[in-house]
């Protein structure tokens, strides 16, 4: 057995007492506690009996920079997805300039290796056209080379089908998948709000379930007959989960994702009376109905949703303290989707089985990311975790600079407290 | 009747106790617009603010000239007039209204939910002159005072809102009141200017205007916005003139005491045919002077909340 240089010991792996044996970075060995131990000159982390759980990988995290740092930037994005339980998270293109060339792609890169040089890991995605227009491809080759992972036009989806396809064509030369973000470009886009219920009384023009849906169903027709991987953003309705669930019976080359925000919220929130047109719970796709929510539960626990993802969205204050309308869509979710997903978990809603699989085995299945399930071999990424701390949301214990959480005041269970990256501690 | 309410967002907020009590201070206002002089000391030495980021005329005036009444010392702050135009945020806005220190504040905006932006951030009185598509509380309120002057009672009465209902915060203030008030109310417009959840309103919902007529003891025509043509939500003004527009044939339908009225303003031959607006059955100009009347109850209730406390 190769040198042992990490060991942490009595930490809580699925209801077991154990140690956990870290050569080079990688797992060597994880088996029931030992009373005693030969150490050697191996660092030894005392876990005290907290809950050892894999590093979580975020496939959709939008970090602001470059171009509106005010908002994130790289140093403070990775912090929050250190501190939230993330070692690999992949960011979108919107970004200013957009990340459609290798030099930006570099930037990002960079700028995640002078300030987090041990990790969380950053797997920028490429735009899938230049400058995000959906007109002209942009060139991947260069893009996958500078080190992205993805393809995604995320923030402004692709309008036209033709280019779309063409885009999904070219990028499996590469070997890269690409994400969609589900939005029929007419039907109320980007409204922040469910069309319904809520949309009609509050008066505020809403964006249908269908717009998303009929997406989700265009993609599954494309993917089919082109025999090409599309990787579904941001699932939030009942209607795509049942589109999906057909696609995958029929093996059709489909992968998704949802939110802990469609999880645990609905339009609802905009007409309670204390939260009332709260700008904080304006996201796109928007937050949906009870049945929508039940759905996304249903569709994540029997994996035809594949993986959760927190679609971080940071946004200045300011920006989100403003007339509903005027607002930008978005909520951000790194620190919180721990506490948030594992809270389902203890309340029996979420399988703890799903919960490992949408967090860490299935994301990095779809994009090929380096993952940990502690078997020998397995990056050593893992993190201790406090279930039973409670913590209230609020600016001060945010580390992501986006602050636009509906979650401000509440009060979550659960906290990370040490976090291992191939075996160095970050946290 | 002691005013607890601090801000009027919506009329659902409001109790039918509280409604009458409006009422009732608007009837007692009404007799002073008979006499030669019309002005009360009430809220002498009171200032209210009129912010109006949309531009409106009638319902503008009509605060104004029912703080003035009052012997309030009115303000306007338009959006065109003011340093609060471009670039500002709705929360400096407020801020800066706020360090104006005004009695109460008459907003006006074309975002829903603005009214209760501002009322949260505001130590004053909020009174929501129309917010985007969400409410219109002064003016469901000045409808159903014109109707109850009438008839007294609204309970049993059939009321047929008509037109743009998905835009309108007039239809969505009036359904609630009315149906507060024990008023049937009937909802007639084409599809595409219906809310998509209307089939859970409170409401029959008719797509066929002479249908909707039928038997009806008010009709409340809803101004069409001329842009929704280029909205593509209606093929053109003429065809919706021959299916919507009301007429004289739909007094006959209805009752030849149907009672009709248009917030304002007008497009003449659109939603209503010119001739009917001018008979006997339009109330159209006692909105307008219930509108004075309601709004300085409203102005008075809200404004002296403090003092009865
Ligand atoms: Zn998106």
């Amino acid at each position: 057995m190769a040198k042992i240089d990490l060991i942490v010991r009595r930490a809580k792996l699925d209801g077991q007492d154990v140690d956990v044996f870290v050569s080079e970075g990688k797992i060597a060995e994880v088996k029931p506690s030992a009373e005693t131990l030969e150490a050697g000159d191996a660092v030894v982390e005392e876990a005290f009996g907290l809950t050892l759980l894999p590093s979580m990988t975020d496939v959709h995290v939008h970090l602001r920079e470059p171009g509106f740092e005010y908002k994130e930037d790289v140093e403070s994005g990775l912090r929050a997805a250190a501190w939230g339980g993330f070692s690999n998270i992949m960011c979108m293109a919107n970004t200013k300039p957009v990340n459609d060339n290798g030099a930006v792609t570099e930037f990002m890169l960079d700028k995640a290796r002078k300030h987090w040089p041990d990790g969380p890991r950053l797997f920028p995605i490429g735009a899938l056209t230049k400058g995000l227009q959906g007109k002209e491809l942009a060139p991947m080759g260069e893009l996958a080379e500078a080190g992205c992972a993805a393809f995604s036009n995320d923030g402004v989806p692709v309008e036209s089908t033709k280019i779309f396809r063409l885009a999904v064509e070219y990028a499996s030369d590469w070997d890269r998948v690409v994400i969609d973000h589900c939005e029929d470009p007419y039907l109320g886009v980007a409204a922040g709000v469910n069309e319904g219920e809520v949309s009609s009384r509050l008066g505020l023009p809403g964006q249908p379930d269908v717009a998303e849906a009929m997406q989700v169903a265009r993609d599954i027709l494309l993917a089919e007959y082109l025999d090409l991987p599309i990787h579904l953003a941001h699932i939030s309705c009942r209607r795509s989960a049942d589109l999906i669930r057909f696609a995958k019976s029929r093996g059709v080359k489909i992968s998704a994702e949802t939110t802990p925000h469609y999880l645990t919220m609905t339009e609802n929130i905009l007409e309670a009376e204390a939260t009332e047109f709260d700008a904080l719970a304006k996201v796109n796709p928007p937050l949906r109905t009870e049945d929508d929510r039940q759905a996304m539960i249903e569709a994540l626990n029997d994996g035809t949703i594949d993986c959760l993802a927190t679609d971080h969205a940071p946004h200045a204050g300011y920006e989100k303290e403003t007339e509903f309308d005027v607002a930008p869509c978005g909520i951000t979710g790194l620190d919180t989707a721990l506490s948030v997903t594992w809270g389902l978990v203890r309340d029996g809603v979420l399988t703890r089985e799903a919960f490992l699989r949408a967090w860490t085995t299935a994301p990095c299945g779809i994009f090929k990311l380096p993952v940990n399930a502690f078997k020998p071999g397995d990056p050593a990424d893992f993190f201790l975790f406090d279930e039973d701390e409670d913590w209230t949301v609020s600016p001060a214990t945010l580390h992501s600079k986006g602050k636009n959480t509906p979650l401000l005041g509440s009060v979550l269970k659960g906290r990370v407290k040490t976090h291992f990256i191939a075996g160095k501690k970050v946290v | 009747m002691k005013w607890l309410h601090k801000d009027l967002l919506d009329v659902s907020r409001l109790s039918k106790a509280e409604v009458m009590a409006i009422f009732e201070t608007a009837g007692r206002f009404q007799e002073l617009q008979e006499r030669p002089v019309k002005k009360v000391p009430t809220l002498k030495g009171r200032s209210v603010v009129l912010f109006f980021a949309e531009p409106s005329t009638r319902t503008k005036t009509s605060f104004d000239v029912a703080g003035k009444r009052l012997s309030a010392d009115t303000f306007s702050l338009a959006k065109s007039s003011s340093s609060l135009t471009k670039g500002e945020s709705l929360k400096d806005t407020a801020l800066t209204l706020q360090a104006m220190a005004p009695d109460a504040i008459v907003i006006r905006h074309w975002c829903s939910g603005a009214a209760r932006f501002m009322a949260d951030r505001l130590d004053c009185s909020v009174i929501n002159a129309g917010d985007g598509r969400h409410a219109h509380p002064t003016q469901a309120l000045l409808d159903s005072f014109t109707l109850h002057q009438e008839w007294g009672d609204l309970s049993g009465r059939t009321i047929l809102i008509l037109g743009d209902i998905a835009h309108s915060r007039v239809a969505r203030s009036n359904v609630i009141l009315l149906n507060m008030l024990g008023a049937k109310v009937r909802l007639c417009g084409p599809r595409t200017l219906l809310p998509p959840a209307v089939r859970n309103w409170p409401v029959e919902v008719y797509s066929d205007l002479d249908e909707a007529v039928r038997g009806v003891d008010a009709v409340m025509c809803l101004r069409l916005q001329l842009e929704r043509q280029k909205d593509g939500l209606l093929p053109d003004l003429r065809e919706y003139a021959r299916t919507y527009g009301l007429g004289m044939k739909h007094v006959e339908l209805a009752n030849p005491d149907v009672r009709i009225m248009h917030p304002g303003p007008l497009n003449r031959g659109v939603e209503i045919s010119s001739e009917l607006a001018d008979t006997a059955n339009s109330l159209i100009l006692d909105q307008v002077a219930s509108g004075v009347v309601v709004r300085m109850a409203l102005l008075f209730l809200y404004m002296t909340r403090k003092g009865e406390e």
